[in-house]
C-alpha cells in the first residue's frame, strides 16, 4: 500500500481538521481519535479509489462521516437518546476541550440535531463550500443551506443572542462578574 | 402583522412565549453581525483542536503503513 509522497502529505495535512470534525460529531476526544484512526485505515486501504486532483480533505471527511454514521446507528441500540448522550458527555468532560470560555458554546452546539451540527461545522468551521458539504453529507446543496440556517438560528436562541452586543463584554468578564459580584 | 398586546399587560411567561413564537416563525432572519460572531466562536473552538497539529499516533500510523511494511513483515 505504498503511497505517493504527495498523497501522504495530503492525508497528514487533513488530520488536524478531521480530528476537530470528529470531536464535534461524537463529543469525546478519545472516541474521536479512534474514529480518525479508523478513517485513515479505511482511506489508505482504498487509496486507489481516490482520484488524484480531487479534494483529499473532502474525501477523508466523507469516509469519516459515513463511518461515524454507521457506528452511530449501531450505538443507538445501546444509547436511547444519542443527542442527549452527546450533550451529557460534553458536560462530563469539560477539561478535554481546554478553554472554559467555549463551554457554553459547545453545550449549545451539542443540543443541535446532529445533521444541523455537522452542516454548520463543515461550512462554518472546516471551510467547505456548500457544494462540498453536500457531497460529504450525501444530500442536496439546498438541504445543507437550510440546515446551516436552522443551526445558526437555534444556536442564537440557545445562547440568547439577538444582536452582536449580546455577546459582550465577553465570557471571561461575565465569569468574573458572576464570581465576584455576590 | 400579528395581533399585538401591549407588553405591559402580559405576564413574563406570556412575553417569553411570544418572543419564542416570533423567533420560531422567522428561522432565517439572523442579523449579519450575529452570524459573524457565531462564526467566530465556532472557528475559534474548532481551531483550538486544529492547532494541536498531528498527534504522534497518526504520524506513526501513516509512516508504518507507508514505508515500513516490509520491515514489519506484513
Amino acid at each position: 500500500m505504498a503511497m505517493d509522497d504527495s498523497v501522504r502529505k495530503a492525508v497528514l495535512s487533513a488530520v488536524p481538521s478531521l480530528r476537530a470534525f470528529a470531536i464535534s460529531l461524537c463529543g469525546n476526544v478519545d472516541r474521536a481519535d479512534d474514529l480518525v484512526q479508523e478513517t485513515l485505515l479505511r482511506a489508505l486501504a482504498n487509496i486507489d479509489s481516490f482520484q488524484p486532483g480531487t479534494n483529499m480533505s473532502a474525501w477523508l471527511f466523507t469516509i469519516l462521516r459515513n463511518h461515524f454514521r454507521s457506528e452511530y446507528r449501531k450505538r443507538r441500540r445501546e444509547v436511547e437518546d444519542s443527542d442527549g448522550h452527546h450533550a451529557e458527555s460534553l458536560k462530563s468532560q469539560p477539561d478535554q476541550y481546554g478553554h472554559v470560555e467555549f463551554r457554553e458554546f459547545r453545550e449549545a452546539l451539542a443540543q443541535l440535531p446532529s445533521d444541523q451540527r455537522e452542516a454548520l461545522i463543515l461550512v462554518g468551521a472546516s471551510g467547505f463550500s456548500y457544494e462540498e458539504a453536500a457531497g460529504i453529507c450525501g444530500c442536496a446543496v439546498g438541504t445543507i443551506k437550510s440546515r446551516v440556517n436552522r443551526a445558526r438560528t437555534r444556536l442564537a436562541e440557545l445562547l440568547h443572542v439577538n444582536s452582536a452586543e449580546d455577546f459582550g463584554p465577553d465570557e471571561t468578564t461575565r465569569a468574573v462578574l458572576a464570581s465576584g459580584g455576590e | 402583522m400579528n395581533e399585538r398586546k401591549p407588553v405591559g399587560q402580559q405576564n413574563p411567561m406570556e412575553a417569553a412565549a411570544t418572543r419564542n413564537k416570533k423567533s420560531n416563525s422567522k428561522p432565517a432572519k439572523l442579523g449579519r453581525d450575529v452570524q459573524a460572531r457565531l462564526g467566530q466562536q465556532l472557528r475559534a473552538m474548532y481551531d483550538e483542536v486544529v492547532n494541536q497539529g498531528v498527534p504522534d499516533r497518526f504520524n506513526e500510523l501513516i509512516n508504518r503503513l507507508n514505508g515500513n511494511e516490509k520491515k514489519d513483515g506484513h
